[in-house]
């Protein structure tokens, strides 16, 4: 048995029960409809920009982008201009590909070795597509909520709304996005829980997250479908957070505990995100073998802290060998001084 | 060699399995035939590196300052805030394990610890604890650890079991470059005198001599001395190099390691021959010189200083010289270091002019601001012009594949040139599969200093999958000849092949270029510049 998984699935157990018990059976809806939210927020907020400031305090000496494609040389070689970019617009090119369709995690392959030592790289897109599906679903999923923090709802989001329920079967209309997320989310942890190697590589902040989000999409799955929780009652609640003009205890006591179980898992997230890998939203804009040209050939690139050496000179250099240079005809600075050359 | 597992060993460890214990709980177990000695003080006290001292990695005790845990504290603190690469690479790692099996030295020697997320697990965990809140209040549940003894010895071990290639970087959804990592993490261990000898001694040769070797400067005259005697020998005629000549056109900087061991010397006559060639046909005026006679860069193996310190000769000696631009010979590292390091480092070379070739007039756009050519570039542009005279014939005898060196193709992109070089003077070329080539080429296994003789095991292993594809095209093809742009290539790949794949050779772009190039004067040329027959010259007969 794996500890690292079993704590970070009872700790998403735990949070759940907390949030569940803590309004249905003590009734604190207060503190996990409204102020648990709005503390993980800020928390979510501050420490966001707070790392990513402390990322852009520190310096980048060098341009150390890894080149994957043919550079910009001869006139009649073609450059590859995304994959080893010269240009910001190579740059920019290269970024938004690695962000919208995960590029080099596209590259992914797996090795295989025969018993007789022959060894093959397959192309391995599984990753690939999980990722993808996860975070697209994950992205739609929440695009689809801002229906409960805005009035009147923008056509965007219902456009949104209407496509993500194209597969129409059944009532209420069937969102693919929050299947793809569980979907998803379950393939992630599974394929850290069962390849050996990945499971080792683990940590337990590697399971939380995914736990988490599996949770979030689990709730919010049930309550849409199953227990059909009091959507008017949420929205006001919703609605309350972003006026500041929150509606009374009654209309928070009217929703079920689901609703705060999956409302805390949300803030559990977003507190726990500026702290965790989940930065690496932010850290992949930042990420110097990404996000600079190969051009310091051509263009001088400027390192802040460059400071002085201690070399060894030419000058101290022919100090060292001059005679044996002399003697070897190779030319020098200062000449031997006489002394020097009667010596021999 | 003999000393060596067998192929069969190797083989068996492909079977990637994780150990039962939890990798923090698994102490590291440092083996022979896996590192390397450890620095000689004499070498470190040169540089004035700190701690020197005579100590043995296998024993107990290291002999570590008394605060070497403060000491590697604030080194790590320092190197954050001096590089974003090494905070973010800290930070956003989510070890989803794309990079595991794309590490030449996981794949070969099966050690979890070398797939480059728990590498860089080694340093992270470390960091969590000392720099990060979660880390401090979660402590081994956050994936944390305290620095011990034991994480120093783990660090030293595998910091030196990566060869700094980059692989890994280019399968990262973010780009993390282990290489990076291991960069940082080679430098922290030099705050404490934790360098292998393999590294600081050369460095340190490098830094009085001019050279890694050592070679004092009537030595390295001698050497290419013998090289115009085996020249003329082979081709009739009598080549003439000169150097640390003033007003010289250009300054032409190559490794020390192919003026000093077959089969990078054959390479380094290859330049010879070309120079000599272009000064006949076209007037080319080029200078070596004794005191920049090191292309190669073993600071950067070491720290970012040291190799700042040892690079700055480039530039001083093209400006004590007077001349225009650098043209620099096939190497790995040294063009990793040009590309992406030396003028900011060492710049601006304001004194130099920006690089054009004399003979076709080709502008060098790529590299107007460090004025530093790589030979490939330049010679590829000679042929496009239809500046050489070539024989492809005389390599029908060369079945040849390229290795792209991992610095030439994941530091600089360049792919197509060597390429072109290729096609144009020999008539067999094959590639090895596409996801071994380019920027997803193997390594050497003996990169980033490597190449010593005690971790021979070690370097057979990361070595397998890039002789494991050379292996394939002998196979298929009757490949018998493995061309590289890299000294260190030249200088290991010899022994990689003799173990793996003994049918097949090793040779410099440079060396092909020589043997097909047509010089003024020349004898009938019967045997190739090793003293081989060529295709039809074979027993001696005329025609
Ligand atoms: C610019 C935005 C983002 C980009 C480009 C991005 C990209 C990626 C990539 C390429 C992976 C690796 C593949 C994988 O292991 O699945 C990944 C993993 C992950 N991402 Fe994101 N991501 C972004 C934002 C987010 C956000 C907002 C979340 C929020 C919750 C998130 C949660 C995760 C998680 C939990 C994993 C780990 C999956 C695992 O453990 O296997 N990502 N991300
Ligand atoms: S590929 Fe990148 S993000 Fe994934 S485990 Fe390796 S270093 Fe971490
Ligand atoms: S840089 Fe190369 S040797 Fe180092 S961890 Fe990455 S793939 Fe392995």
């Amino acid at each position: 048995m794996n500890v690292k998984y079993m704590y970070s699935f009872l700790a998403v157990i735990v949070l759940f029960l907390i949030a569940y018990v803590g309004t249905e059976a003590v009734g604190l809806q207060w503190l996990f409809g409204v102020l648990i939210p709005y503390v993980a927020l800020a928390v979510f907020l501050v420490g966001f920009i707070r790392r990513v400031m402390g990322w852009a305090r520190s310096a980048v000496p060098f341009r150390i982008p890894t080149t994957c494609g043919q550079q910009r040389t001869l006139p009649w070689i073609r450059p590859n201009r995304i994959d080893n970019p010269s240009t910001t617009g190579g740059v920019i090119a290269r970024m938004f590909l690695e962000i919208v369709a995960f590029r080099s995690l596209f590259r992914n392959t797996r090795m295989k070795a025969k018993a007789d030592g022959r060894i093959t790289y397959q192309w391995e897109i599984f990753l690939w597509v999980g990722a993808l599906a996860f975070h697209y679903a994950f992205a739609v999923v929440l695009a689809r909520h801002l229906r409960f923090f805005l009035e009147p709802v923008p056509a965007p989001i219902k456009l949104l709304e209407t496509v993500d329920a194209f597969f129409q079967f059944g009532l209420p209309v069937v969102y693919l996005s929050g299947v793809v997320l569980l979907i998803a989310v379950a393939y992630l942890a599974l394929r850290r829980i069962f390849i050996p190697m990945v499971r080792y590589i683990s940590l337990a902040n590697d399971f939380f997250p995914l736990f988490l989000i599996f949770g979030i999409a689990f709730t919010g799955i049930l309550m849409r479908y199953f227990s059909k929780v009091d959507i008017l009652s949420i929205k006001a609640l919703t609605m309350g957070l972003v006026s500041f003009s929150f509606p009374d205890t009654e209309v928070l006591k009217a929703i079920d505990g689901l609703f705060y179980g999956h409302l805390f898992f949300v803030s559990v997230l977003l507190a726990y995100f500026p702290f965790s890998k989940l930065m690496h939203m932010g850290g992949i804009f930042l990420s110097p073998t990404r996000n600079l040209p190969n051009d310091t050939r051509m263009h001088r690139h400027v390192n802040p802290w460059n400071y002085p050496v201690d070399v060894h000179t030419y000058a101290e250099y022919e100090d060292d060998f001059r005679e044996k240079m002399v003697e070897a005809g190779l030319p020098v600075d200062k000449p031997l001084e006489p002394a020097e050359a009667e010596k021999e | 060699m003999k000393d060596l597992p067998k192929p069969k060993d190797f083989y068996s460890r492909l079977m990637h399995r994780p150990g039962s214990t939890d990798w923090m709980d698994t102490p590291v177990d440092i083996r022979k035939g896996m590192y390397c000695y450890a620095a000689n003080p004499k070498s470190l006290n040169i540089l004035s590196a700190p701690f020197a001292r005579d100590w043995n990695p296998v024993e107990e005790d290291w002999k570590l300052p008394e605060n070497w845990q403060q000491i590697l504290h604030e080194g790590f603190k320092e190197r954050l805030e001096r590089f974003r690469s090494f905070k973010v690479f800290m930070d956003i790692c989510v070890r989803c394990g794309a990079c595991a099996d794309k590490c030449h030295f996981f794949i070969g020697t099966g050690d979890p610890k070398n797939m480059p997320v728990l590498r860089a697990e080694l340093l992270r965990s470390v960091y969590r604890n000392d720099f990060t809140t979660f880390g401090k209040i979660l402590g081994r549940v956050g994936g944390a650890r305290p620095m011990t003894l034991n994480v120093l010895k783990e660090w030293w071990y595998y910091m030196f079991q990566c060869s700094e290639c980059r692989r890994c970087s280019v399968f990262c959804p973010y780009g993390i470059d282990t290489a990076e990592i291991t960069i940082m993490g080679r430098e922290l261990l030099n705050l404490l005198g934790l360098n292998i000898d393999w590294i600081a001694t050369p460095v340190s040769n490098c830094y009085m001599t001019g050279n890694h070797l050592g070679i004092q400067p009537h030595a390295y005259k001698d050497m290419l001395d013998f090289f115009v005697d085996d020249i003329e020998e082979v081709t009739g005629v009598r080549v003439e190099p000169s150097f640390n000549r003033k007003g010289a056109d250009i300054l032409f900087i190559t490794p020390s390691g192919d003026v000093f061991a077959d089969p990078g010397t054959y390479t380094c006559m290859g330049y010879m021959m070309l120079f000599h060639y272009l000064r006949e046909k076209y007037g080319f005026d080029i200078t070596w010189s004794t005191y920049a006679s090191e292309g190669g860069n073993f600071g950067f193996f070491t720290s970012h200083e040291t190799m700042k310190r040892l690079n700055a000769k480039m530039y001083a000696e093209a400006k004590r010289l007077g001349v225009k631009w650098i043209l620099g010979g096939e190497c790995g590292h040294m063009w990793r270091v040009i590309n992406q390091y030396m003028d900011t480092m060492n710049g601006p070379a304001d004194f130099l002019e920006e690089p054009v070739s004399p003979i076709t007039g080709t502008k060098f756009e790529n590299a107007k601001s460090t004025k530093m050519v790589h030979i490939a570039e330049f010679t590829a542009d000679l042929i496009r012009h239809g500046k050489l005279e070539l024989d492809k014939s005389r390599n029908n005898h060369l079945k040849v594949t390229y290795h792209d060196s991992c610095n030439p193709a994941r530091g600089m992109g360049l792919l197509e040139e060597p390429r072109y070089v290729i096609r144009n003077v020999c008539n067999h070329f094959y590639e090895m599969p596409e996801n071994t080539i380019r920027e997803q080429t193997f390594c050497c296994g003996s990169g980033a200093g490597l190449n010593a003789g005690e971790n021979m095991e070690l370097r057979m292993a990361g070595g397998l999958p890039r002789a494991n594809a050379v292996k394939h095209v002998h196979e298929q093809h009757g490949v018998n000849m493995l061309a590289c742009i890299c000294a260190i290539d030249r200088a290991v790949f010899p022994p990689l092949m003799e173990y793996w794949v003994p049918e097949v050779g090793v040779t410099g772009l440079h060396e092909m270029v020589a043997n097909a190039l047509v010089m003024p004067g020349e004898n009938k040329r019967e045997t190739d510049l090793r003293g081989e027959p060529l295709e039809g010259m074979e027993g001696d007969t005329d025609e």
